[in-house]
């Protein structure tokens, strides 16, 4: 039903969007799926091009957002997704949409640039307002880190890591990783040296290998409940989900009201548990399930999870070592700092911080919410002695 | 002559793609290697060796491997060398997911994390491998050394692990496991299978550990454990301080354990020698008696009881003479004085309130033979009513099988 509505509709959006586009193409060449081998430039898949001080998504690739995102040191994302013509992913309730072969998705690690506008000092700040990143980054104002791909060829989702250029034109592939030495800045000036840490294509599957036993790289936010929420498209507001599948990206998605929606960690309209549940979610998930990196610990945090031992309420820690900071249980309620999870999250020694990798800093207004949950759980992990 | 023609390559290499900030102390040998290490885990095809020559090398980030089929060969556990004390990204040393895996004569050192994690896969080899934190035991050392994980038909041996601030050698939630002719020093628990059907543990030396070699099962994982025999093991004077974080299950562990079960089911420990560990030789625990039993309760199905323990024919000696926490010093004390000590194993007393002695099925009961004695610590009680009748224990069990790898591990 859907789908024959979108063929249906096709022309016509397909006219509409070249008409919306038109501004900021400029003659960029179509998209180019590559089915194997490794593109040595980003700018050879031409999803985004910096150009005359801007960094352009091409026509048909689609900037979204999620609700709660992944915590990453402060740096804020662009996210994308392209798909070939006549193709769509197949909407899903609880997992990862089923993308078509061909999908390409993007993620543009950048930095709003700190007030003093050297280089290597970038600014912390959880605002996204001011960044207007779906209609192109403007370069003067951002500091460009990386850009990541997930493209889905027929063997399955590969992973692509471009590192961009001191001078913003380009950016390269870099299969081993990097470190690179930058500085948050906060609105009052305070300053946090801290090492900017690109994965290696190995830590791409780290956290994308959500499945260890199926064993396949999956993207994690692409999900119904992370992206039911509004994008700013320049031409308006819309729900991303129905943006998508008037696009002719999405399909078989039923009414919105029975779409799932993750909590935005901080919204204040949204209770307490939903913003920490949410956040646990995106930033522990991908390992902390019952099939993931973490499964042997037994301890879940997905959405679903119950609030008992499998959420780690009360649960002795199975391979934490060290990393217990003396503590006994992973959760202990209304003790935040009894909690192994507090003492993790809090950490940036590897080994001991969670998540494993991914950060160099700590994210203070997460650490802050998952203390004000724990301190709102009730119960008690008394032992038996 | 051949490190000089790599460090050349790599300095090649590296001058096309280094980024503007390098923080790490790491030289451009040492970079290199790492990157073409990196893409030769990355690019491994099934049928893969992966060959690393004799050296010294300092890496940055921690190695990952998901192919499956691939073997990692070093030139010996003194020649070939992957030190981690520069490391960045973590926290593992190498972590692989993969079936049909062999790592062979080489040394993984000083990780943040694990040295060697091997998460979910069947068909592993590790041979003649070293994991070592060389600062010596201290309790910001990696929690284990060689850690096969979720793992079946498994194969450790002549393979040697020294500082880890939890278990040297741990095997979790695997199936089919041989750990053989390995060593294990220095180490909170020198060897420890956790939640594992059917392993055996032999010819292995467990020395200078908190606890020598370990069979536990953890409440609230996705498996639970039974089937382990410990034989022919040297398993002398674990009376290392107890490093580990509290917190940990092993920090519950007395100094000076030799074998400890705990909460395990069939576990047969037979023909080992056994001497010189000050808390006891031999340790028989239930759930109660470590640091993480909570009145919250654990998974419905978890037994906190430790059945089926069959004891025999170990040569004991020594030991049980200095026995480590407060419990167990004043019950020790109090039974056999000051200058006395404890007879070779020590039980808690826990056991199921389901059973009577005269219901508990046969193969359920603890038995032990050709010791010098038991100590039931009446734990239940808070030890205030210890007792050394040996009666509850004169018992057989019958034995379990020996464990045979299948595939056989192609060395």
């Amino acid at each position: 039903m859907v789908k024959s509505a979108k063929h249906a509709a096709a022309p016509l959006v397909s006219l509409l969007l070249a008409l919306l586009l038109a501004g900021c193409q400029r003659g960029m060449p179509p998209v180019a799926f590559h089915a194997d081998g490794r593109p040595t430039k980003l700018s050879d898949w031409h999803v985004l091009e910096s150009s005359d001080g801007k960094l352009e998504l091409n026509a048909g690739v689609v900037p979204y957002d999620l609700n709660t995102r992944l915590f990453t040191d402060y740096v804020h994302k662009l996210r994308t997704v392209w798909m070939p013509k006549g193709v769509s992913a197949k909407y899903d309730a609880k997992n990862t949409f089923d993308f078509p072969v061909g999908t390409i998705i993007s993620k543009t690690f950048y930095y709003p640039r700190a007030a003093d506008g050297k280089y290597s000092d970038v600014a912390r700040t959880q605002d996204y307002s001011g960044d207007f990143a779906g209609q192109g980054l403007r370069l003067a104002s951002v500091h460009l880190v990386e850009t990541r791909l997930l493209v889905r060829r027929k063997e399955g989702w590969t992973p692509f890591v471009y590192v961009w250029n001191a001078q913003q034109t380009e950016a390269n592939l870099v299969r081993t990783g990097d470190v690179q030495a930058l500085t948050l800045v906060d609105a009052q000036g305070q300053r946090e040296d801290f090492n900017y840490v690109v994965p290696d294509e190995g830590q791409c599957v780290n956290c994308h290998e959500a499945d260890m036993i199926g064993r396949s790289i999956l993207p994690i936010g692409p999900k119904a409940r992370h992206l039911n929420r509004d994008y700013d498209y320049g031409s308006g507001r819309e729900n991303q989900l129905e943006h998508l599948v008037g696009v002719g990206y999405l399909m078989d998605m039923p009414k919105l009201a029975d779409v799932p929606k993750a909590a935005n960690w901080r919204d204040p309209s949204a209770s307490l548990d939903a913003r920490a549940r949410a956040y646990l979610d995106i930033n522990c998930a991908m390992c902390h399930n019952p099939n993931g990196e973490a499964s042997v610990t037994g301890f879940s945090l997905g959405p679903d999870v119950p609030e008992d031992h499998h959420l780690g309420i009360c649960k002795s820690p199975e391979a934490a070592g060290p990393a217990t900071g003396g503590r006994l249980f992973d959760i202990v309620p209304g003790k935040p700092d009894e909690s192994i999870i507090m003492n993790r999250i809090g950490s940036t020694r590897p080994g001991v911080m969670m998540p494993e990798i991914g950060r160099s800093t700590v994210d203070r207004e997460g650490e802050a919410l998952i203390r004000a949950w724990i301190l709102s759980l009730k119960g008690n992990c008394d032992i038996v002695h | 002559m051949r490190k000089t023609l790599i460090a050349a390559t790599f300095a090649v290499v590296l001058a096309g793609c280094s980024s503007q900030q390098a923080p790490a102390p790491q030289n451009a040998s040492d970079a290199g290697f790492e990157s073409k290490l990196q893409e030769q885990l990355l690019d491994a095809k099934p049928g893969t060796v992966i060959d690393i020559p004799a050296g010294h090398y300092h890496l940055t980030r921690g190695l990952s491997l998901r192919t499956d089929g691939v073997t990692i060969k070093g030139a010996g556990k003194d020649q070939t060398v992957l030190s981690f004390k520069g490391q960045v990204v973590g926290p593992e040393g190498l972590l692989v997911n993969a079936n049909d895996f062999t790592i062979e004569n080489l040394t993984i050192e000083d990780t943040k994390g694990d040295a060697l994690k091997i998460n979910h896969g069947k068909n592993i080899t590790i041979h003649g491998v070293r994991t070592q934190w060389t600062g010596g035991s201290q309790t910001s050392n990696g929690p284990y050394g060689i850690y096969p994980v979720k793992t079946q038909n498994v194969l450790i041996e002549d393979s040697e692990a020294i500082g880890a601030s939890d278990s040297g050698i741990y095997v979790g939630q695997s199936n089919n496991v041989i750990v053989r002719n390995n060593r294990a020093e220095q180490n909170v628990a020198g060897i420890e299978i956790e939640n594992t059907v059917n392993a055996d543990v032999y010819g292995n030396t467990a020395t200078n550990n908190s606890g020598g070699i370990l069979v536990f099962n953890m409440p609230d994982l996705l498996m639970e454990g039974s089937g382990t025999r410990v034989f022919k093991n040297q398993v002398i004077a674990n009376n290392h301080d107890n490093f580990a974080a509290n917190g940990s299950a092993v920090a519950s562990v007395p100094a000076g354990s030799g074998v400890v079960v705990n909460s395990n089911p069939k576990v047969e420990i037979f023909d080992n020698d056994i001497a010189d560990n000050k808390t006891a030789n031999i340790i028989v625990s239930s759930f109660y008696s470590t640091n993480y039993a909570s009145k919250t309760g654990v998974a419905a199905g978890y037994d906190p009881y430790p059945k089926g323990i069959f004891i025999y024919g170990n040569r004991l000696k020594g030991g049980g003479d200095s026995p480590s926490g407060l419990d167990f010093k004043t019950l020790k004390i109090a039974m056999f004085g000051i200058g006395g000590h404890f007879p070779d194993v020590l039980w808690d007393g826990y056991s199921d309130p389901k059973f009577t002695d005269k219901t508990l099925p046969p193969q359920d009961r603890i038995c032990i033979q050709d010791v010098s004695g038991v100590v039931d610590a009446d734990g239940p009680d808070g030890y205030k009513h210890p007792n050394t009748d040996m009666k509850p224990f004169q018992c057989t069990i019958d034995k379990l099988p020996a464990v045979t790898l299948n595939p056989e591990p192609k060395l």
